[in-house]
């Protein structure tokens, strides 16, 4: 068990590791960023202190060893624009966006697990045909889109609830439920087919002979058999509401690190976008680690493997 | 001998159609999808035939008209999903919309596959190192927020079309990978594949005539997914304002257009919107119904 969870963080820091050369490297793709930073009436002496105050003009690999050292102590660098710690910018804007993607996964579950396991046991009823229906509905549904129908509907014709922003109950309504729609039919499909998995099992059976009630047979033996895979991929899921929530952002002028991450990169502010993707990215990961750690506590034949 | 095997196959390879059919008759949600997935098709060609105006006529005299069965002036055709903020037909645009869609639907996710396939062919086959460096770019581009990733690159750079399809085939590949690689260890200690050391062939003929082939299943439902994944990407980048050029007919810009119209013109955002959902829906319902005919196991639930 330890040493499975040791193997994992292993190979969770090697992704780290992976990711933060990627953005690096592409990051020193992109053009001159001097030239956002400067007038352009600058003169040549002036582009070069700027580009010494930055760091800019040292060989790639020494800045990316200093990048990587930086990042050791939790420093991200400075925005170029913002005037502002990377760092103190990304994590100011990761409670909202964390708001936004927990919200909206506890929407998802609390709708997607009891109406899997229905349209499970109410297999081939319409129930059943209606239930999965929508589950394939949500799946196919561009969610940024969904969200401009539902401001249409319950912002410009009912005003009910606000366009956009963030502070208010109200407002985390709205795009909380469009992110919750995609996962909804995903975790929904996913729960009818473990479910119906479990049902044909042995076990099953055996409690039905030793004359269990039905509600102890579906819940005892048979809802907590089939969520073990329900389990992994809300933890896998988690990483796409994640990303989900960069669009989502960008619909209800959401202030997470979404938003932020897009707006920098219209304006060329690598430090800001390294930030983002890093600290997503290290979401991500341990997200994915928990799951796993999860999962092996869970079904531990996991870890033997 | 030689002869009656080979007859003995065309003679299955004959019936395999009809069976093919008659499974997809047999199941109406897979009808359902076959046809969303036809009907597109024939839009996407016959787009110029089909649609009532000129898609990318600027008519400033008509701009944001709602969607109407009658015609604005008598002897033109009605804009029946109405025009948008350039008095541009609608419904012309969103049947010209469904040639981009297609478009890079495809080629992205062929290419997504071509990559995928021999990078999962590899690491399965050799394992070991080969397979721990696969592994290790498979974790790393998981670890990224694609989003961000496809903004990233094309804000590095630029847009256009080609670069759009390789930032979606980029993002594909590892679908195609992990299918793979578990495909080809499955695979690779059966009995013809050992038969077909035992006469002689290499490796890259083993992979590419004895595995591959019988690997092709799983890959072409993945593919039917990733199909439907492709273009609502496609979508959500040309939201973002990061798709072809904006002049181009797409359903994710059409989108993205109607955003600053959803208080006074709501159909702009709208119906471009439900043709990628219907599109998106029949590329999954095939793509479900493809996996239960593969995999018997499953529909027997």
């Amino acid at each position: 068990m330890s040493t499975y969870v040791f193997r994992r963080l292993i190979q969770g820091f090697l992704t780290f590791l992976g990711v933060s050369g990627l953005v690096f490297v592409m990051g020193h793709l992109t053009g001159d960023p001097i030239r956002l930073m400067v007038p352009e009436t600058a003169t040549r002496e002036q582009r070069e202190e700027v580009r010494k105050r930055l760091g800019l003009d040292r060989p790639v690999l020494v800045q990316y060893g200093i990048f990587l050292g930086n990042l050791a102590h939790g420093d991200l660098g400075r925005s170029y624009l913002q005037r502002q710690e990377v760092s103190d910018l990304v994590f100011g804007r990761m409670p909202a966006t964390l708001e936004l993607a927990l919200v909206s996964m506890l929407i998802s579950i609390v709708i997607s697990i009891p109406l899997g396991v229905f349209v499970a046991l109410k297999r081939n009823t319409p129930w059943d045909l209606l239930g999965s229906a929508l589950a394939l509905i949500g799946q196919a549904m561009p969610n940024f889109w969904f969200g401009m129908v539902l401001i249409v509907i319950f912002s410009v014709e009912l005003k009910w609830l606000p366009i956009s922003g963030r502070g208010t109950f109200a407002q985390l309504v709205l795009p909380a439920v469009t992110l919750a729609m995609a996962s909804v039919g995903y975790f929904t499909r996913l729960m009818r087919s473990c479910m119906l998995d479990v049902l044909g099992q042995d076990y099953m059976r055996t409690a039905r002979s030793k004359g269990a009630t039905e509600r102890t047979i579906v819940m005892r033996h048979g809802l907590k058999n089939a969520l073990i895979p329900v389990v992994t991929m809300v933890g896998m899921q988690f990483g796409n509401v994640l990303t989900g929530a960069f669009i989502i952002e960008m619909v209800f002028a959401w202030p997470g690190i979404g938003r932020l991450g897009v707006n920098s990169l219209f304006e060329r502010d690598f430090p800001v976008i390294q930030g983002v993707i890093i600290l997503s990215s290290v979401v991500f990961v341990l997200s994915n680690l928990l799951v796993d750690i999860l999962y092996s506590i869970l079904d531990p034949r996991i870890s033997l493997e | 001998m030689e002869s009656t095997s080979s007859s003995n196959i065309a003679l299955l390879r004959e019936r395999r159609l009809p069976r093919f059919l008659k499974a997809l008759f047999s199941s109406p949600a897979g009808m359902v999808g076959a046809l969303i997935m036809l009907t597109v098709v024939l839009v996407a060609i016959l787009a110029p035939q089909l649609s009532p105006y000129d898609a990318d006529k600027l008519a400033m005299r008509s701009r944001l008209k709602p969607p109407s069965f009658q015609a604005l002036n008598p002897g033109e055709a009605p804009h029946f999903f109405g025009t948008d903020s350039m008095g541009r037909d609608l419904f012309s645009r969103v049947l010209f919309g469904a040639r981009i869609s297609l478009l890079l639907g495809l080629t992205a996710s062929l290419l997504g596959a071509v990559f995928g396939v021999t990078l999962g062919m590899l690491s399965g086959y050799y394992g070991g190192r080969v397979d721990s460096i696969v592994s290790w770019l498979i974790n790393v581009q998981m670890a990224f927020p694609f989003t961000l990733l496809a903004i990233f690159i094309i804000a590095i750079f630029g847009g256009g079309f080609v670069k759009l399809i390789t930032v979606l085939a980029w993002a594909t590949w590892v679908n195609y990978a992990r299918i793979m690689r578990g495909q080809v260890i499955a695979i690779k200690d059966s009995d013809y594949v050992h038969a077909a050391y035992a006469m002689g062939a290499r490796p890259t003929r083993v992979m590419f005539l004895h595995i591959l082939p019988n690997a092709v299943s799983p890959l072409t439902v993945v593919a039917t997914f990733t199909f439907a994944s492709v273009i609502l990407q496609e979508a959500a980048l040309s939201f973002l304002g990061l798709g072809v050029d904006i002049r181009i007919p797409t359903w994710g810009s059409m989108i993205s257009d109607g955003r600053s119209y959803l208080q006074t013109a709501w159909w702009i955002a709208t119906l471009p919107g439900i043709a990628l959902l219907i599109t998106a829906l029949g590329a999954n319902l095939v793509g479900d119904w493809l996996r239960d005919y593969f995999d018997p196991r499953l529909s027997v639930q």
